[in-house]
Parts: C-alpha cells; structure tokens; sequence
C-alpha cells in the first residue's frame, strides 16, 4: 500500500461523486426491486402450499436447492440468454431470496396462537377474512424479520452482479480490484456495509408503523415466541 | 316473529364420529335449548360436551341427525352468516392482538357491514355493559389483565346482539376468584340481556351456579340427565350422575336453595312490654332456651329463658344482638353458617329491617328432605 495509494483518497471521492451517488442509487433500486420481487414470488409460492399442503415440502426443497448455486455461475450462466441485463442481476437476486422469504411467511403464519384463529373462525369471519385480516396481520412481524435477512443478503450480493455489467456498488468495488487502486474498492465496501446497515433500520421502523402491537410488549412476544 | 314457546337450539338425534376414532364423540344426543335460558354442558373429559357445542354453529357438522337453531335447519344456512348471527366466547379468550379493544369488539359489527358510528356507539354501550373502562378501548389485549380479557371476548360475542350465545369454557383460564366474579357478572349481564345461553364447564360448581339446566353427558357423548340445578342434585339419574356429583350433594345444594323456599317459623318471639309470665309460657310450649324480642316488626334481640323468672315485663335492655341475621335471598348455605356460629343456633331472617321468621338447622334438614321426597 503506497503512499500513491492508499485505503481512501478523499480527492478521489470528491472528483467522483457523481459516479459514486450514482451507483448507490443503482444499489437502493436493485436491492429494493429484489426484495419487492423476492415478496411477491414467495407470496404465490406460500399461497400454494397453503392451499395444497403436499407441495409444501417441495417448495421448501426448490427454494433451498435455489440458494445453493454459486451466485458468480448463477450470474454467468443467464448471460447467454438475458445479457449484461438488469434482468439477468436480478433472477439470481430473487432466487436467493426465496428460501428466507417463504419460509418466513409459512412460519409467520404457523405461530399465529390457534386458539385467535379458533375464535375467529367461531365468531364467523370467513376462510379469506381469517386470513387476510388475522393471521397475515400477526404474520407481520415474523414476515419482516425475513424480509430484514434477505435484505442484508441482498445489499451484499448485489455488488457480484457488477459481473454482469450491473450491481451499484459492486461495479465500483470490481473497478478498484481490476486496477488494484483501493479506495474506490473501500468506499463501495463501506457504502454496501452503511446500506445494508441503514435498510435493516428502515425495517424496524417499518414494523413499528405497520404492527405497533407487538411493539408496545416486546416481554411477552418474547415469551410467546 | 319468533315463537317463544319454540326452543332456541334443538339438537335431534345428533351422533358425530370422528374419521379417527372408534368411539363416537357425540351418541344420539337429543338437547332442547329454551328459549331465554342458560344451559350447561357438563361432564368428564371426552364426553364430547364441547363438540356438542361446535355442533351447534356449524363449526363441525353431524354425522347424523340434525341441527335447529331458531326451529330452522342449520345444514339450510350459511355456516358464516350463522355464526356471524350467534355470540361465541372461547376459553382462551382468543382476542386478537394486533386490534385494540374497541377493533376487537367492532369485529362482527364490521363483518356485517354496519356503518362506523353504529359501530363506535355499540362499542361503547358494550363496554359500559361488561364493566370496561373507556379509556381501555384504545388498547392492545396484552395490555389487559386476563379477567379483562375476559370481558371483552364477551363483549365481542354480544356485539351484534345475536339471540344465542356460545360459552366454551369461558371462565377455565382466570383465577378462582376472577372466576367467580365473572359468573356473578354473567348472571347479572344475563338478567339485563336474556339471550339463550349454551355454556360448557368441567366445574361443577360453575353450572350449578350459573345455569337455569344443566345437561350431564357421559363419556362418549350419552346424556346422562338434563335438569335443574337443584333436581339434578336431590334425583340423579343414574349411577354416574350420583357418581359425577360427588357425595357432597346436599351441601350443594345448600348453595342453590334460598331461604325463601323455605317455611319460615316465627319461633318463640315476643313483643317488648309482654309480661315475663306470658313469655315463659310461650317459651315453654317452644321447647327451647331463648326467646326473640320484638318491636312492632323490627326484631331487637334474644332473651335467654333462665332471665325471664319473677314477674314484671320483657324489656329492651340486656338482649343478646342478633348476630345470625339473614336476608329471604340469602342461600340455606349462608343461613347455616350463621347458625353454626351464633350462640343461639338460630338464625333470624330479616327483609330491610322487617322480622319474617327464624331458621334452625333442623329447618334446613326437614327442607332438603322434603324436597328431596
């Protein structure tokens, strides 16, 4: 590490800010279309195997299967087919969210005490009213804790698809690797860590407005889960 | 509209077999609920007494025999309107914890379609019923203690004001003596609403208590016996309703039965200023060793007979107070504590100040005997 070349020249920074605002801009979108498109497929996905339980263990096992391909193979193998897209970044980006994502709503939904759902079912709230005014409301906050997971995972895995001519950050952690100069390889490493950081807080946030109730007792959703 | 002589709920010839198991859940089970009344659903465990329940708002369905609620078929109506139409508590409340307490209540109302200021003054009205506070509507059920709880499950049953309501075990998950204060508020709630009450209970003492019939099932879902509270214990049945009670019957019932429904005696009682020579007289015919004094209807107090010798009158001063005072509402329970402490074994029953007569134990024995002939 030369003097030339240090872990963070400022003057770098400063000259390129645009680029850098740019790809952080670029990270924000794709991790959160990712995630956004990881909760729509999961949530087609959790409503099969609530509607044909035997397709449960299946989807459990594709999702999984998913989140073991290499992602850097998963990335190059779409190429061919897709090219240096925004679509091809974001297949595998989805793909890997699957496994957390299923499986949060599916256990969101299992912890939901029987004897709410029992009520509900005896006072006369219909099969589709049960569901989407009980037991998804109480899945909430269960459903975020995964949406947190795959959230993290997904800032970092976004910056391997600058393999793929895409990936915000990644593309500015690749440039400093290729020309072994480090501070633009340190800003993109630093940024990834303060988003991932910065996206799990708007979360909790999020849960805080969305279900208030299981905030305001942490002791005894503690105790119930 | 409705024929009041016909019952609320009817169950006709009602079996249901579970696909896994052998044994049937319910056994031609035949239960005609009267209108206005409250009917338990009593006991061992696997008697089939909560299915029985579920039966009724279609939450299962019989195997055979049918169903009537308000003298219609439930297998002709919609299982959600029926039970949107019928009151349901659960034991373990079961209020959902991401409403607060006025959601909660306002969930029928909502799912009937009822506009929101409807909705918001029958919330309100409802609370005030049950004894909730209204400052407590904007709260989560995890904020409430469980009696609360409690009430609000109640509250969200009567909500939309259905004839019937369901109880599953609705006081088995509070304390001994929040239970006990909720039986006393469900019959203080029943004498102001009058619905049709079904309420299932392993507590003996909780259908005793609250209900106007209570149906005994044995295991397998056989009814055993369905009477009053009081006939139930003084005429079991059969072997396994003597048996389900216990060998404490008369003592229940001690706990049933109110002094009123007894033949009061006006004992030995005099009136202040009658001469001691008539009281002793009057003693004497009595048999026993005090005399109660009167004046006008108000009774004063007790003179023991050894202090009426010589002659002169029966005054005011000196009287043993009486400590056993009972009211005509009072149960026989009551009426014998009183007697087992006071020195004169006698309690005196009073109706706001005014003497109505006197109860001894052998009142009380000659009164479960009778009954029971």
């Amino acid at each position: 590490m030369s003097e030339r070349n240090p872990l963070l020249r400022w003057d770098y920074v400063v000259a390129q800010r645009h680029t850098i605002i740019a790809a952080v801009i670029e990270h924000v979108q794709l991790t959160l279309l990712t995630v956004v498109l990881g909760l729509a497929v999961a949530g087609v996905l959790a409503a099969v195997a609530l509607r044909w339980g035997r397709a449960r263990p299946t989807i459990g096992a594709a999702t999984a299967a998913l989140y073991t391909i290499p992602s850097v193979a998963f990335f190059g193998l779409l190429v061919p087919s897709t090219g240096l897209t925004r679509t091809t970044a974001l297949i595998p980006l989805v793909a890997y969210t699957l496994v957390v994502l299923v499986n949060a709503i599916l256990d969101g939904l299992d912890q939901v005490p029987p004897a709410v759902d029992e009520a509900a079912e005896a006072i006369g709230l219909s099969p589709l009213r049960r569901l989407l005014g009980v037991r998804l409301p109480l899945a909430v906050p269960v459903i975020v804790s995964g949406l947190r997971v795959a959230t993290v995972t997904t800032v970092g895995l976004v910056t391997l698809a600058a393999i793929v001519g895409q990936g915000g950050l990644g593309r500015l952690i690749l440039d400093g690797l290729r020309r072994a100069f480090w501070t633009p390889l340190t800003i993109g490493a630093l940024l990834s860590i303060l988003l991932a950081l910065v996206l799990d807080a708007a979360f909790v946030l999020l849960e805080r407005r969305i279900a208030p109730w299981s905030v305001r007792r942490p002791a005894s959703r503690a105790g119930a889960a | 509209m409705t024929d009041a002589s016909r019952p609320a709920v009817q169950l006709l010839a009602v079996s249901k077999h579970f696909p896994d198991s052998v044994a049937p859940a319910v056994e031609h089970l035949t239960l005609a609920v009267p209108r206005g009344a409250v009917v338990a659903l009593i006991g061992p465990s696997g008697c089939g007494k909560t299915t029985s329940l579920r039966l009724i708002n279609r939450l299962i369905d019989p195997t055979s025999g049918h169903v009537e609620v308000d003298g219609r078929d439930t297998r002709q109506l919609d299982p959600i309107a029926l039970r949107l139409g019928i009151g349901y508590v659960i034991q373990a409340v079961g209020l959902f914890p991401h409403r607060t307490i006025a959601q909660n209540i306002a969930v029928v109302p909502r799912a009937l379609g009822w506009d929101r200021g409807r909705t918001r003054r029958r919330v309100s009205e409802l609370a005030e019923l049950v004894g909730l506070e209204q400052e407590q509507l904007g709260r989560f059920p995890d904020e409430l203690s469980g009696g609360q709880q409690q009430r609000v499950g109640v509250a969200r049953a009567l909500a939309a004001d259905p004839p019937i309501l369901l109880m599953d075990e609705p006081f088995g998950a509070v304390d001994p003596v929040v239970r006990a204060r909720l039986q006393q508020e469900l019959l203080e709630l029943q004498a102001r609403v009058h619905k049709t009450i079904v309420l299932v209970t392993h507590d003996l003492d909780e259908a005793l208590t609250v209900a106007d019939r209570v149906a005994l099932l044995d295991r397998g879902g056989r009814l055993a016996q369905y009477a009053e509270p009081d006939e139930l214990l003084r005429a079991p049945a059969e072997e396994f309703v003597t048996e389900f009670l216990g060998p404490d019957r008369s003592l229940r019932r001690l706990a049933l039965l109110t002094v009123d429904a007894l033949q009061l005696r006006r004992g030995a009682a005099v009136a202040v200023g009658t001469s001691t020579h008539d009281a002793r007289a009057l003693l004497a015919r009595d048999g026993g060793d005090w005399i109660g004094v009167l004046d006008d209807e108000r009774f004063l107090g007790w003179v023991r007979g050894t202090a009426l010798a010589g002659e002169g009158s029966v005054t005011e001063q000196g009287l043993e107070a009486p400590a056993a005072l009972v009211g005509p509402r009072s149960t026989l329970r009551a009426a014998m504590d009183r007697i087992m402490t006071a020195r004169t074994a006698t309690a005196v029953v009073v109706d706001e100040g005014r003497f109505l007569g006197i109860v001894t134990l052998e009142d009380i024995r000659r009164a479960l005997a009778e009954r029971a002939g």
